[in-house]
C-alpha cells in the first residue's frame, strides 16, 4: 500500500542533513548510508550514495529517472548466480 | 463496417462490448466513451450511423489506445530496466515483479517448464 500523502515523503533525517550540506557547499562526495527505506528526492540527483545491502555498500549514482524510488531498490540484497552445475 | 483506432469491431455486438476489443478500453471507458459521443448504448455496431462513428472517432482521438498505449507501457518498463532498480532487474530476468513466490508456480512470467537433467526427485518417505 502506498504511503499516506499527508505525511509526505520519508527521508531519514541524518541523510537529509548530509545531502543539504553537500548541496550548500556544492561538493560531491559519496554518502554512506544504511537507510535503504529513504525516498529519493529531487535534491539527491547527481550525488552518489553508498547503499548498504546487508553485506557491503553498493555505489548508486542517482539520476533524474530514479526520483520517487527508494534507495534500497538499487542495492540488491540477494545474489543468485545460477544453479550449480552437475559435478563430474 | 466499423473500423476504429485501426481495429475492426465485431458487428453483431452492442456498442460497449464491441469497443472493448480495442486495447486500452475496458468496461468503464467504453460506457464513458459512448456517453461522450452521444451514441445510444443499446445500439449494435451494425446500426451505428456514419455520424455515430465519426463522433466515436473524435472522442477516441483524445484517448491513449492501441499502439500509443502499448508503446507507453513499454517505455515505462524500459525506464525501470535502465535505472537498474529491483523491479527493472526482475523485468530483465523475466521473473515476477511484485514479490510473488517463485519456488513453484510463476509460470506466466517464467514460461514453460525447463526440465533440468539429473535432478533427483525428493525421496519417498
Amino acid at each position: 500500500m502506498a504511503r499516506s500523502l499527508k505525511k509526505g515523503p520519508y527521508v531519514a533525517y541524518k541523510l537529509q542533513k548530509k545531502v543539504d550540506v553537500l548541496n550548500q557547499s556544492s561538493k560531491k562526495t559519496v554518502i554512506k548510508t544504511w537507510s535503504r527505506r529513504s525516498l529519493i528526492t529531487p535534491e539527491f540527483v547527481g550525488h552518489t550514495f553508498a547503499v548498504h545491502n546487508g553485506n557491503k555498500f553498493i555505489p548508486v549514482y542517482v539520476t533524474e529517472n530514479m526520483v520517487g524510488h527508494k534507495l534500497g531498490e538499487f542495492a540488491p540484497t540477494r545474489s543468485f548466480r545460477g544453479h550449480s552445475s552437475k559435478k563430474k | 463496417m466499423a473500423r476504429i483506432a485501426g481495429i475492426d469491431l465485431p458487428r453483431n455486438k452492442r456498442g460497449p462490448f464491441a469497443l472493448q476489443y480495442i486495447y486500452g478500453i475496458g468496461r468503464t471507458k467504453a460506457y464513458e466513451l459512448l456517453e461522450n459521443a452521444q451514441v445510444d448504448i443499446n445500439k449494435k455496431v451494425n446500426d451505428w450511423s456514419d455520424e455515430d462513428i465519426t463522433n466515436i472517432r473524435a472522442v477516441i482521438a483524445d484517448m491513449k489506445v492501441e499502439g500509443q498505449l502499448r508503446s507507453e507501457v513499454q517505455m515505462d518498463i524500459k525506464r525501470l530496466m535502465d535505472i537498474a532498480c529491483y523491479r527493472g532487474l526482475r523485468h530483465r530476468k523475466g521473473l515476477p515483479v511484485r514479490g510473488q513466490n517463485t519456488q513453484t508456480n510463476a509460470r506466466t512470467r517464467k514460461g514453460k517448464r525447463k526440465t533440468v537433467a539429473g535432478k533427483k526427485k525428493a525421496p519417498k518417505k
